[in-house]
Formats: C-alpha cells, sequence, structure tokens
C-alpha cells in the first residue's frame, strides 16, 4: 500500500511520544481501540484547569502507519488549544491533512475517540476533584 | 560484499528465474517457435521434443512417468483441475470431499464452489502445531468420500503435513488423494509413490522457474486416476486440459525441476542454516516473539514469527527496504487477520504482528544479518511507541481487558 509523505514523515518522526502520569489530576488518559483490531490508541493530555488550555499532549499507538500518523497528527494539533477547540476536531481533518485512502480512514475515527475519551477523562476528574473540595461543580458535568 | 536493497525475502510468494532457466527457454521464443501440437514439420518437432524433455525433468523430480504430467498454466489451475475433475468424474460413487482450514484459497475456494453445486465438503481443523490429526481425517472418511485434498507445505507457516500417512490412509479407503505441493516441490523431498500421491499441483515460478506455467501429476496406475477436463478444445494433455502448449514456461519449469533435483539437498541445507541464522538473530534479541507452527514438521527456508505489541504492517513500513509479508489484516483488502494463523489458535492480536520471512536461492548470509538487525531495530522502535508494551512491563495482562472501540459517550 502506498503511504502519503505527510503519513511516511509522522511515522518516521512521530511528535509527542511518550507517557504522562495518569495520576495527576489535570492529566486526561484517552485508550481507545483494540488488539484484536489491530490499532489501540493512548492519548493523554494535560489541560490547565484555570485556561482550560491543553499544554502537553503525548501519545503511544500500536496500529499501522496510518494509526500512529493520526495520533501524532492528533498531538500535534491540541497542543495550544483549548478543551472546546480540541474537541471540535473531526476525523475528517484529520483524513484531510494525511491524505488517509478509505480504507484508513477507520484510524483517524480512533484519533478522534482518542481526543475525546482523554477530555472526557480529564473532565471526570475535574469533577471529582472539585466534588473533594466540595466546591460546585462547574465543569465537569458531559 | 556489498548488500543490494531492496532485500528479497519473500521467496514464498513468488520466486527470482533461475538464469539457467532463462537460458535453456531462450531460444524457444524467437528460432525455435513451433507449435508443440504441429505434428508435419520441423518446428512443431523441435517443439514437441522440448516440452517432452520437460515432462521428463519434471516426472523424474517427484518419482513419476513422464506421461502423468499434465501442463496448466499454474498451480490454482491445476488445483481446481484436480479437485473438480474428481469431483465431476466421480461423481456417481460419492459427493464428499475432505480438506483442511489452512489450505491455499485455490482449494479452499474450490470446495466452496463444489459445495454450491451439491457436493458435501469437510474442512479439517488443524492441530496448535498447524497439522492435522490423523484420526479425525479416519473419522471424517465415509462411503461417499471421493477425494481428500491436503497441502503438502503450507504458504504462511512452511508447516509439513504428514503427507505419507494421508497418502496411506487414502489408499486404505479406495479415497483419492490430491496435494497442493506448491511450497514443498524442489525444496523438499517429493515422491509421489511413497507418499501415496494421486493428484499433485506444482507451479513454476516458485521454484525459480518463469510464472503462468504448471503442471498437475495424474496417476496412471495403482489406481488409474481419471478427470473431467475443465477447458474443452484441441484435445491435449490426454483430453484434460485443452489448449497450446505454453512451450516456454513448460521448458523454464523442466529445467527449473532439474536444477532442483541436482541442487536440492545442498541447497536445502543451506536455507535451513540462513533461517536458522535469522531466527536465532531476531528472536536472541528480542522478548515477546513467538515461532508460527511447528519447527519440527516445517520446510526449510521458511519461518513465521509473531512480534507481539507491535502491528504487522507498521512494522512492514519501517522495513522498507526488506520484502517480507504481514498477517496483519492491514495488508490485504479483507480486513481480516491472517485465517491460517487463526486456525492454528493464534489470538487476532498476535496474528496482527506476525511476519513470514521465506528465505531463497540467491539470499546470502549477509543478507539475513541485515534483515535481522533492521527487523530488531524497527520493532525495538515500534515498542518505545506501543501503549501494549507499556503496559505488559507494568504488569497489566492486556489480553484480559476490556477494550472500547469507541470511546462516544
Amino acid at each position: 500500500m502506498a503511504y502519503s509523505d505527510k503519513v511516511i514523515e509522522h511515522y518516521n518522526n512521530p511528535r509527542n511520544v511518550g507517557s504522562l502520569d495518569k495520576k495527576d489530576p489535570n492529566v486526561g488518559t484517552g485508550l481507545v481501540g483494540a488488539p484484536e483490531c489491530g490499532d489501540v490508541m493512548k492519548l493523554q493530555m494535560k489541560v490547565n484547569p484555570d485556561t482550560r488550555i491543553i499544554e502537553e499532549a503525548k501519545f503511544k499507538t500500536f496500529g499501522c502507519g496510518s494509526a500512529i500518523a493520526s495520533s501524532s497528527l492528533a498531538t500535534e494539533w491540541v497542543k495550544g488549544k483549548t478543551v472546546e477547540e480540541a474537541l471540535a476536531i473531526k476525523n475528517t481533518d484529520i483524513v484531510r491533512e494525511l491524505s488517509l485512502p478509505p480504507v484508513k480512514i477507520h484510524c483517524s475515527v480512533l484519533a478522534e475517540d482518542a481526543i475525546k475519551a482523554a477530555l472526557t477523562d480529564w473532565k471526570k476528574k475535574q469533577g471529582d476533584a472539585e466534588a473533594k473540595s466540595a466546591e460546585p461543580a462547574t465543569a465537569a458535568s458531559h | 560484499m556489498a548488500i543490494k536493497l531492496p532485500i528479497y525475502m519473500d521467496n514464498h510468494a513468488t520466486t527470482p528465474v533461475d538464469p539457467r532457466v532463462v537460458e535453456a527457454m531462450q531460444p524457444y521464443f524467437t528460432e525455435k517457435f513451433g507449435n508443440a501440437a504441429s505434428r508435419n514439420h520441423e518446428f512443431g518437432w523441435v517443439a514437441e521434443e522440448a516440452v517432452e524433455n520437460a515432462r521428463g525433468q519434471i516426472a523424474k523430480l517427484i518419482n513419476a512417468t513422464p506421461k502423468e504430467i499434465i501442463f496448466t498454466s499454474g498451480a490454482t489451475e491445476s488445483t481446481n483441475l484436480a479437485i473438480k475433475g474428481a469431483a465431476e468424474m466421480y461423481r456417481e460413487k460419492g459427493n464428499h470431499i475432505i480438506t483442511q482450514v489452512t489450505e491455499h484459497k485455490a482449494t479452499l475456494d474450490t470446495c466452496k464452489r463444489l459445495e454450491k453445486y451439491g457436493y458435501e465438503v469437510t474442512y479439517l481443523p488443524v492441530q496448535k502445531d498447524g497439522r492435522i490429526n490423523l484420526d479425525e481425517l479416519c473419522k471424517a472418511i465415509t462411503p461417499k468420500t471421493i477425494l481428500i485434498s491436503i497441502m503438502y507445505a503450507n504458504n504462511e507457516i512452511g508447516v509439513v503435513q504428514p503427507i505419507a500417512e494421508i497418502g496411506k490412509i487414502a489408499k486404505e479407503k479406495g479415497v483419492f488423494f490430491h496435494v497442493d505441493a506448491v511450497q514443498a516441490v524442489g525444496k523438499i523431498p517429493v515422491d509421489v509413490q511413497k507418499d501415496g500421491i494421486d493428484l499433485m499441483s506444482i507451479s513454476g515460478h516458485k521454484i525459480y522457474g518463469p510464472k503462468g506455467v504448471g503442471a498437475l501429476y495424474v496417476r496412471r496406475k495403482n489406481p488409474r486416476v481419471q478427470l473431467s477436463a475443465q477447458i474443452d478444445g484441441g484435445g491435449h494433455e490426454r483430453g484434460m486440459r485443452s489448449g497450446t502448449l505454453n512451450v516456454t514456461g513448460i521448458i523454464g519449469l523442466g529445467k527449473a525441476c532439474e536444477i532442483c533435483q541436482n541442487e536440492m539437498a545442498a541447497e536445502s541445507e543451506k536455507l535451513r542454516k540462513l533461517r536458522d541464522r535469522l531466527t536465532e538473530s531476531i528472536m536472541s534479541r528480542l522478548d515477546e516473539t513467538f515461532i508460527n507452527g511447528s519447527m519440527e514438521h516445517r520446510l526449510p527456508h521458511n519461518i513465521n514469527i509473531s512480534f507481539a505489541f507491535v502491528e504487522g504492517e507498521s512494522l512492514l513500513m519501517g522495513i522498507n527496504d526488506i520484502a517480507v509479508s504481514s498477517g496483519s489484516a492491514c495488508t490485504s483488502a479483507t480486513l481480516e487477520p491472517s485465517y491460517v494463523l487463526k486456525a492454528l489458535g493464534v489470538g487476532e492480536d498476535l496474528a496482527h504482528t506476525s511476519i513470514r520471512f521465506g528465505i531463497g536461492r540467491f539470499n546470502t548470509p549477509e543478507e539475513v544479518d541485515y534483515v535481522a538487525d533492521r527487523v530488531v531495530e524497527t520493532v525495538q522502535r515500534l515498542r518505545e511507541l506501543s501503549p501494549l508494551y507499556e503496559m505488559a512491563k507494568e504488569g497489566v495482562d492486556v489480553s484480559k481487558m476490556t477494550w472500547q472501540v469507541s470511546a462516544e459517550h
């Protein structure tokens, strides 16, 4: 299968590989996919609770080159964005940017799912933290 | 010696044509171009003589007689002719065929088509090592069974089936025995007498011959096997396969068999050493790697390894100067991982991480070392990227986790 230059570039030089402390209340973790399907993505984001800006993003992916590129691109895109802006990223944006062929669209869907899962986890943690400190939950509902 | 890239190590898919084969074929394209069926002039006689010579070379390699060799366009056609031809010819005797689940699609899809026409097919399972259980074979045979079709050696995992034992059972039960020997002929000793084979498919391009030519061995005595032709026409090849003979291809196939006959013993030892060198070099440096299929009953030039936590297609992408193939779904249009590995009981997660190496006549120790180094470094790099490897190292049993395919709430 022929890959686009951008997929190859991300595969050879993946951005933001690694892990953040999943116990940190400001870190949201999304783990999506399944080994039997040949794709598992773990996306983590560290969000500033005051500004709601994503300050750090890290990923690890088990999957084909397009899956690796999709998650690498996702970390690049979410960094510096607010939670709301990151949630607005659509899989079709990833498809367009990486020129993914139809058989690889599921990779982009998984990347979108990973962003959503990570931010859902973050919101949940924020809610828990706020609940613990007995303050009214403002950003926890979803 | 400098290594020339890319390196070809996918010799179960196809092989380069041996220069000696090309040389033997050459004159028959231009000067000696006759139709082997032209009986009344020199051009025809020359072509016919060359075809008969090739028939002899093939027969000799498998211990058959020249008249038992039928030329075809390749092993897929040979297998279609063997199974459909026997099914049609012996329809009155019965309608039951036995095969097994890791066969090539040429066999499986032919059997599936026959099921649509009212035939019954038993697909035997394989054991963890990739071989069928002979007791299960015996139990599957009924008075309606007309044919057993089992491959000599598997194209993905190189596992060799107990062919001589199956041949014996088939003979005792009076059932014909077809063998897809595409991966075995020319690589390990194949003897249609000792192995009790009645029909056998052979391919040219897997044994350093040209593509587009193959042969079917059809036993002529003890017992005599008859086949209904599947292609009608001029009645070539004892009426079993009409069509002007592919003279150059046939000469190439014959020459390829002759070379195998002369060199197989030494070559298989050489390839076995290279294969073991590759396996050892990779497995000694990586944890969580698993060999798929029996090592004891295996072609000398095959190894199939699963690299846990690394998806096969991304591994191939990382070693793109090496031609091997992956059992992962992503490499094919089907989105299902290798049915062969699944049949062995390899989990889908590990099936996605498998790579097949097929070492060939022209591979060198330097190439093997290069391939091993590239595989090891790429697997290590991708494992750094793999959340599954990270979890495994943290002690999480990845296989016992519940996975959510979509995170949408």
